[in-house]
């Protein structure tokens, strides 16, 4: 092929590109578009849709941020139960994955293929196939309507992966952390804290932004363990708002955007990291 | 440990530095908070679940219930229909988000938008877009002579959308999962195939289907069991509406347990999705490696 056919040829798949950009563009982001244009609707103008809008207002945020209508009476307590859960939902599946990674890479002990086996059931088996036993243990142990219930939930669920990840990193750590342990005598605890979790601690992060994510987005487990106003998240209290016929939506559409705006942050920080594992995983096993 | 070491009576003390420095018992330690958690909230909340829908009376009762026949065929669509056109669109653009050039690192960095958002905010902005009255569709339809459609009020097009809500909230991470497993492959073949002067398409076909293939099978199964377990998408966009035909068996199960108090009822929708689900994770147990 001749140089101009090659610059032809170029052009022409930048310009297909192009267009096919566009369209993947168009259908990605317009229902965000619409919920963010929803939130800036004056009431007024809620009942007249259209591609834009002509007077674009922050009262819906204003509202939402003081309290100041009955649907959002209690937003920043159901804002920060979201928050108080994921917290501890991130803090104990650190500590129960960076344990378990232990084991799992750098341990190799007789019943590792039966532990490994256990973790990739419960990553597989949707989590709502449990949830109705779950939901009657919790009730049988007097847990509902506390944030222990979810946080129990959640840990079980976001273990898993955050294992996986965290354990598919460690088994490509040389082997001389073993070994420079055992020079010095150090007990498996001592080589776990001083040359293990220094060395794991990235994806660690990584994973706890995971497992954080994972119990902010949850929905059906807050949904059966919460009820009541001043217990619940903040996904449920949206929930919520659909079962009454006149739910103001510019409002419900204010608390989506800021319900939405921390994990786009720190998905975009740690998109790397969250992909990796299950990737890894999945090519590597093939 | 010399041979016979059994025979040779040791102390306590012995017995117990020997414990420390036995690797299954380290091993034990450490995954014992894992242990403990799978066993307290998974492996007992499920023989609790199976015991109870052992009774064969549920099972009678649902298979006379029309509503749990239209959920099972739901579940299928759902299942069979969102998971294979939404893989397929991935597999498609990966190949494009594998080009080159900047733009389309600015291009795909957007496109994850809706894996990034949480599932409610999208299914709430889906809602009110269909929305038969005062939704942008409804409004665009009759702005260009067309008649309105009520979009969630109609079996069909309530399932569509629901359908077209997974694939708008999930195709970008199944885009990226394909998106690195093309770059895993050597580039070495690529190179080869041009010197026998394949084109793209050839390209495709040779060298990156064959290799890609075992990828997109475990893809395939593992997204059709998660899917199969999903509550919050047709839940929050049709809520089993109109007249509980939408139901998938997550939501049809949250139905008879909390609305008409029938738990053994719930248990039992999850079971006859069991063998089902409990195939998948075989075959994905011994395909993917942990």
């Amino acid at each position: 092929m001749s140089a101009s056919g090659h610059q032809r040829n170029r052009f022409l798949v930048q310009a297909g590109l192009s267009g096919l950009a566009v369209l993947i563009l168009a259908w990605t982001l317009f229902p965000v578009y619409y919920m963010v244009l929803l939130s800036l609707t004056p009431t007024n103008d809620l009942f007249r849709p259209g591609l834009y809008i002509d007077n674009p207002t922050l009262k819906s945020y204003i509202y939402t941020m003081g309290q100041d209508n009955p649907f959002v009476r209690y937003f920043w307590r159901q804002l920060g139960t979201s928050l108080i859960v994921a917290i501890w939902t991130m803090a104990t599946v650190m500590v129960i994955a960076s344990l378990g990674s232990f084991a799992m890479a750098r341990i190799h002990f007789r019943f590792r293929r039966f532990v490994s086996g256990l973790t990739l059931f419960t990553y597989i088996i949707p989590a709502s196939f449990l949830s109705i036993p779950f939901f009657k243990m919790m009730a049988d142990y007097d847990l509902l309507d506390t944030k222990l219930a979810l946080v129990l939930a959640m840990v079980t669920f976001a273990s898993p992966y955050a294992l996986w990840v965290l354990s598919d990193y460690a088994r490509t750590l040389p082997p001389e952390i073993e070994e420079a342990g055992a020079i010095d005598g150090a007990g498996a605890l001592t080589t776990f804290f001083y040359l293990y979790l220094p060395l794991i601690l990235p994806p660690l992060i990584a994973i706890g932004t995971y497992a954080f994510l994972y119990a902010w987005n949850e929905y059906l487990y807050a949904l059966l363990l919460l009820t009541g106003e001043h217990n619940i998240p903040i996904p449920v209290a949206m929930g919520n708002f659909l079962t009454t016929d006149n739910a103001p939506w510019n409002l419900l559409m204010a608390v989506s955007t800021v319900y939405a705006i921390p994990p786009v942050i720190l998905y975009y920080c740690f998109k790397r990291y969250l992909v990796s594992g299950l990737v890894s995983g999945a090519v590597v096993g093939t | 440990m010399p041979p016979f070491a059994f025979l040779v009576r040791t102390t306590r003390e012995e017995r117990m530095v020997r414990l420390l420095h036995n690797r299954t018992f380290h091993g034990f330690m450490f995954s014992a908070p894992l242990l403990a958690l799978f066993g307290a909230f998974v492996i007992y909340p499920m023989a609790f679940g199976i015991y109870y829908a052992l009774d064969r009376d549920s099972y009678r009762a649902l298979f006379g219930d029309p509503t749990f026949r239209q959920t099972v065929w739901n579940t299928i669509w759902y299942v069979g229909v969102a998971v294979n056109v939404k893989l397929f669109l991935a597999l498609l653009l990966s190949g494009i988000l594998d080009y080159p050039y900047r733009w389309i690192r600015v291009l795909s960095a957007l496109f994850l938008i809706p894996w990034a958002i949480p599932a409610l905010p999208g299914i709430l902005s889906f809602r009110w877009m269909l929305n038969s009255q005062w939704g942008i569709f409804n409004h665009l339809l009759t702005k260009f002579g067309l008649p309105s459609v009520p979009w969630l009020a109609r079996h069909d097009t309530a399932l569509g959308a629901i359908i077209v809500f997974h694939i708008w909230k999930y195709l970008p991470f199944w885009t990226i999962i394909f998106l690195a497993g093309r770059r895993a492959i050597p580039h070495e073949l690529y190179e080869a195939a041009a010197i026998d002067g394949a084109q793209p398409v050839q390209n495709f076909r040779f060298v990156t289907f064959p290799l890609l293939r075992n990828l997109y099978l475990i893809c395939t199964l593992l997204s059709m069991v998660f899917t199969l377990g999903d509550f919050t998408v047709p839940w929050l966009l049709a809520g089993g509406a109109p007249g509980d035909s939408t139901h998938v068996l997550a939501t049809l199960a949250y139905r008879y347990t909390f609305h008409m108090g029938r738990l053994e009822w719930g248990m039992a929708t999850f079971a006859v999705a069991l063998p089902v689900t409990l195939f998948f994770i075989f075959l994905l147990l011994r395909w993917v490696k942990i």
